[in-house]
């Protein structure tokens, strides 16, 4: 018992006096009311009831430090999924009440209601529930189910356009504040944008642009809450305020009023869980309560930004070290288990934002991109696979299939079989996993780092990003064949090069000018978001995930392209075939009459994969040239999921054959219907993409119809055991 | 002289052909026009796409580490390019790589069956396809005899072949409860059939017959049903199952 947890002073000082009776006191399962009831000054009582002592200690005890709580804690789990649970009637009896509100929302035409009156903070809004007899995890944004809230501070042209779509006005006195008194990130973004910016954006070669809404992709720890209690990290913050006195620079000036206002959103927090009965300032102490302080960081997240991306981490395993024990100490059964985690994705599928339509149409939909990462191998080599990263995935069948949470198997050769199966089994059930490789992604990141949004990956509480949407790389050899003039627009909107006056196409010289077309393109692209970040920091800054991380951060400068295969194929068919230009009378080309057949990315074909390579490898190395704001590290994605839609409507005919308006493919993946040699030597062409020059994230749209993934039943394998004794074809003795 | 394929085009992410993630090639013409074939674009002989057997090496070398099921030659009719099998297959297991050839044995010949017993020394397993068990209606779905189709399964059993059973079932064709059991009598005498695959007729390929300007066979049967495919099994399984009256 010497070694105890430092997490809590009065904790520690009782710990002292009353070693020995820790084991006997946790042994009776507390009772809810009793915790909500404890006074600070009932030391006693806490002491008792303090979970911590059951953990194996470590560097976790003396710092902010969740991996090393989860590695000397979590328990490796091998077997299959016959231990689930089904949901209970609770859980059953609630999802259908929230299915009915998700069905009013779409009668409703699409938001059930929108606050217009309450500007959204941690605390803003009085205590909301469901149905609050039968929730185990509460808390909502607002205080009404899928009641979107207010959040103006991203812009409030957009809170007023989100509203007025639906119907809805934003209340005067708010507009009147937000429009003369109050300056938003929108605003401060505009002020600073250069003719060159604006023209850039309106033209769509620079887009989806996070300046008028909230860049998201930011992941609080939330588990720290958990673990340590606000009280505990607001203390930390403190060390860190403290820890930047002297020389004030303006840099450490913004860290210090940064870290403040952590601090506040801290304090707000444990305000946030008195409206819902519950003391988070301490840590939780059993299984219940750290899912639910963990959501209620989170909470306190969605409750302040309206991000394209509120990611909530990798929880499943460090959670389950709370189930695992109570699981052992049997205060907790395995339905019980299951319930909590059912009724905690269940808020998480409540989560909603008020969007503009044209918002809804760049994302194709209302995504808020929940994702939870799953699985992955530890840095030791054991797997991350536990009981409850199967109960994160049962949830889909309990629950039926859905998009949010955005569950995310981090993948490995090495996961243990019997996890693979039953994430395959899901795959093929509900087709709502998302699997991306733990392989590849360890390397840079270790084993303690989540997916934001779809791809892009950071260690959770260490590394955040700076999210700049994407340049259009399609758009910009347009640009480069024709000096710069949008093909779409007929306006100058690059730089005046020259243009190409051939009639065909000739590789080389299309290359050299693209090459200066990408170098315009990359310091124009930096530069707007640096003035976009800048920013929103300063007007929109993200206080509750930030007062999750720690004190020096790790951030990257997320840069990303769409229109990868388009342009590969193109050059190919400029290289391999012949490209006939058609042009206007202005002599600016806009249309491509390819002569002959060319190389195809997407077909594990190396003539035109290296060409797909090399502009990833140019792309980013232009990129690299430039200063990136607060000295972030510039990555780049490969990763248009929905928005290639949109982007291809706004790109003229390219010389690949493909026609205007004719959507780009997604992410990284082959024009559709131009990969004829199989799934497989598609994948192939797609990973010979280099990861170290799209840190950010490769991303490759797979559809497949379950029946293409294997036999099922039908097939009888094995048909030698099967017939197996009695039945065996009875032939061993008879020749024929 | 190196021997080109017929090739019509290649798969390389193969999950219905064979065991595991395969690498399937399929082979141009067939001489068979069964009514309900869904891949009418491989029938034509003359469509030219060749391949050297070094070629489809090579490809498959460059996602091999993905394909770690092997190789399955399909069709078409492969065995039409037996010399061609024969060399791949060769070529193939000389590399460690598990073969796969998915055939009707429409061209058997039981009387000289040189070629064959060539090809087999490199074939892992057939998968053999039995359109129909009644030769007549044998017949009248596919255009040919199946006596030299029933006679390969038996040469195969003899030469310790490992085979799947395919048989699609289509209602009113071969959806009969009658021609089932006589399917599974005759299985239950061979050797080496390790699995059974039932395949429920479907009409996915009309839009390739409507491209390709021919008529679809099939324009009044509908798709089997699942439950009606496991019935089918079932039906097939029990009387493997049967035991031989002594």
């Amino acid at each position: 018992m010497g070694k105890m947890v430092k997490t809590d002073n009065i904790a520690d000082l009782q710990q002292k006096k009353e070693a020995g009776s820790i084991n006997k006191s946790y042994c009776t399962r507390p009772s809810l009311d009793g915790i909500k009831n404890i006074k600070p000054t009932d030391t006693k009582s806490e002491k008792k009831l303090f979970a911590e002592t059951k953990f194996v200690s470590g560097k976790w005890n003396t710092e902010i430090n969740v991996r090393d709580f989860i590695q000397r804690n979590y328990t490796q789990y091998n077997g299959d999924s016959s231990f689930l649970a089904d949901p209970t009637e609770a859980t059953s009896k609630l999802w259908k009440e929230c299915l009915d509100l998700f069905e009013k929302e779409r009668n409703n035409g699409g938001v059930l209601n929108m606050d217009t009156k309450i500007v959204s903070t941690i605390t803003s809004h009085k205590a909301g529930y469901i149905d609050k007899d039968l929730e185990k995890i509460v808390g909502l944004q607002t205080d009404e189910p899928l009641k979107r809230s207010l959040q103006p501070f991203g812009g409030i042209r957009m809170a007023e356009g989100a509203c007025e779509s639906y119907g809805y006005e934003v209340d005067s006195n708010i507009k009147k504040i937000f429009k003369n008194y109050r300056k938003t990130h929108n605003q401060g973004v505009f002020d600073c944008y250069t003719p060159e910016m604006r023209k850039a954006r309106h033209a769509h070669i620079l887009t989806g642009l996070p300046d008028a809404y909230g860049r998201g992709r930011i992941i609080g720890d939330y588990r720290r809450i958990a673990l340590y209690g606000i009280d505990r990290l607001i203390e930390d913050k403190w060390e860190q305020h403290a820890s930047l006195d002297g020389e004030m620079t303006s840099e450490k000036i913004q860290l210090k009023e940064e870290i403040a206002e952590q601090i506040r959103a801290l304090k707000q927090m444990v305000e946030l869980g008195k409206i819902y009965g519950f003391d988070i300032s301490k840590p939780a102490r059993n299984a219940k309560e750290a899912v639910q302080w963990l959501y209620f960081g989170y909470l306190s997240a969605v409750k302040e930004q309206n991000g394209a991306a509120m990611s909530i981490g990798r929880t499943s395993t460090f959670l389950d070290i709370y189930i695992e024990r109570d699981l052992k100490e049997g205060v907790l059964t395995e339905s019980e288990a299951q319930e909590l985690i059912d009724h905690f994705i269940m808020k998480l599928r409540l989560v909603k934002f008020a969007r503009t339509p044209e918002y809804n149409s760049l994302f194709s939909g209302d995504p808020t991109w929940v994702t939870e990462s799953i699985g992955g191998i530890g840095v030791d080599g054991r797997h991350l696979v536990t009981k409850n990263s199967f109960r994160y995935l049962h949830t889909l069948e309990n629950l039926g299939t859905a998009p949010e949470p955005n569950m995310t198997v981090l993948w490995s050769t090495r996961l243990p079989h019997n996890f693979k199966r039953y994430a395959a089994h899901i795959s093929i059930t509900t087709s709502s996993i998302q699997y991306e490789n733990d392989d590849l992604m360890r390397v840079t990141h270790g084993d303690d780092y989540a997916i934001a949004c779809c791809v892009s990956s950071m260690r959770v509480g260490k590394e955040m990003q700076f999210f700049g949407a994407r340049a259009n790389l399609a758009k910009c050899l347009l640009y480069a064949i024709n000096g710069g003039v949008d093909e779409i627009l007929k306006e100058q909107v690059g730089p005046k090069y020259r243009p190409i006056t051939s009639e065909y196409l000739d590789f080389d010289e299309v290359m050299e000018r693209y090459d200066d077309m990408m170098e315009w393109l990359a310091g124009l692209y930096v530069n707007t978001l640096n003035i976009i970040h800048y920013m929103h920091d300063k007007y929109c800054y993200e206080r509750s995930q930030m007062a999750l991380h720690d004190r020096d951060v790790k951030r990257y400068f997320a840069t990303g392209i769409a229109g990868l295969s388009v342009v590969a194929d193109s050059l190919s068919a400029i290289k391999y075939a012949k490209v006939k230009t058609v042009r206007d009378e202005n002599g600016i080309v806009v249309d491509y009459i390819v002569e002959g057949d060319y190389p195809k990315y997407g077909n594990n074909d190396n003539r035109v994969d290296e060409l797909a390579v090399n502009l990833v490898k140019t792309f980013m190395n232009k990129i690299r040239k430039h200063h990136t704001y607060r000295n972030s590290i510039p990555t780049m994605s490969i990763l248009t999921i929905t928005s290639n839609v949109v982007y291809g409507k706004k790109t003229g005919n390219t010389p690949d054959g493909r026609k205007e308006g004719v959507p780009l493919a997604p992410g990284a993946n082959p024009m559709h219907g131009r990969d004829s040699h199989g799934a497989v030597a598609s994948l192939a062409s797609v990973s010979k993409l280099p990861f170290s020059d799209a840190q950010d994230g490769i991303s490759n749209t797979f559809s497949i119809i379950p029946n293409a993934l294997g036999k099922d039943e039908v097939f009888m394998g094995d048909l030698a055991i099967c017939l197996d004794g009695g039945c065996c074809i009875d032939n061993k003795n008879e020749e024929i | 002289m190196e021997t080109l394929g017929n090739i019509h085009s290649i798969e390389t992410c193969g999950t219905v052909d064979g065991p595991g993630v395969r690498f399937v090639v399929f082979l141009q013409g067939c001489p068979m026009r069964c009514l309900y074939c869904h891949n009418p674009d491989t029938w034509s002989l003359t469509e030219n796409k060749k391949y050297s057997v070094q070629d489809i090496l090579e490809e498959f070398d460059g996602v091999k580490e993905f394909v770690k099921g092997g190789i399955t030659v399909t069709g078409g009719e492969p065995l039409l390019q037996i010399n061609f099998v024969t060399e791949l297959f060769k070529q193939a297991r000389e590399k460690g790589i598990h073969t796969a050839l998915d055939t009707s044995g429409v061209t058997f010949t039981p009387k000289d069956t040189k070629k064959f017993d060539r090809l087999i020394k490199y074939t892992n397993l057939v998968l053999l396809d039995i359109k129909h068990i009644d030769d007549n209606e044998h017949n009248k779905l596919t255009g040919y005899s199946n006596k030299n189709i029933l006679e390969f399964g038996r040469y195969l059993s003899k030469n310790n072949v490992s085979m799947w059973i395919r048989h699609v079932v289509v209602p009113d064709i071969t959806y009969k409860e009658g021609y089932l059991k006589e399917l599974g009598r005759y299985i239950k005498t061979l050797k080496g059939v390790e699995a059974l695959d039932i395949l429920p007729y479907h009409d996915m390929a009309r839009g390739k017959y409507k491209e390709l300007g021919i008529e679809y066979p099939l324009e009044n049967t509908l798709p089997l049903s699942k439950e009606e495919a496991i019935k089918a099994r079932d039906i097939i399984l029990n009387e493997i199952k049967q035991k031989k009256p002594d």
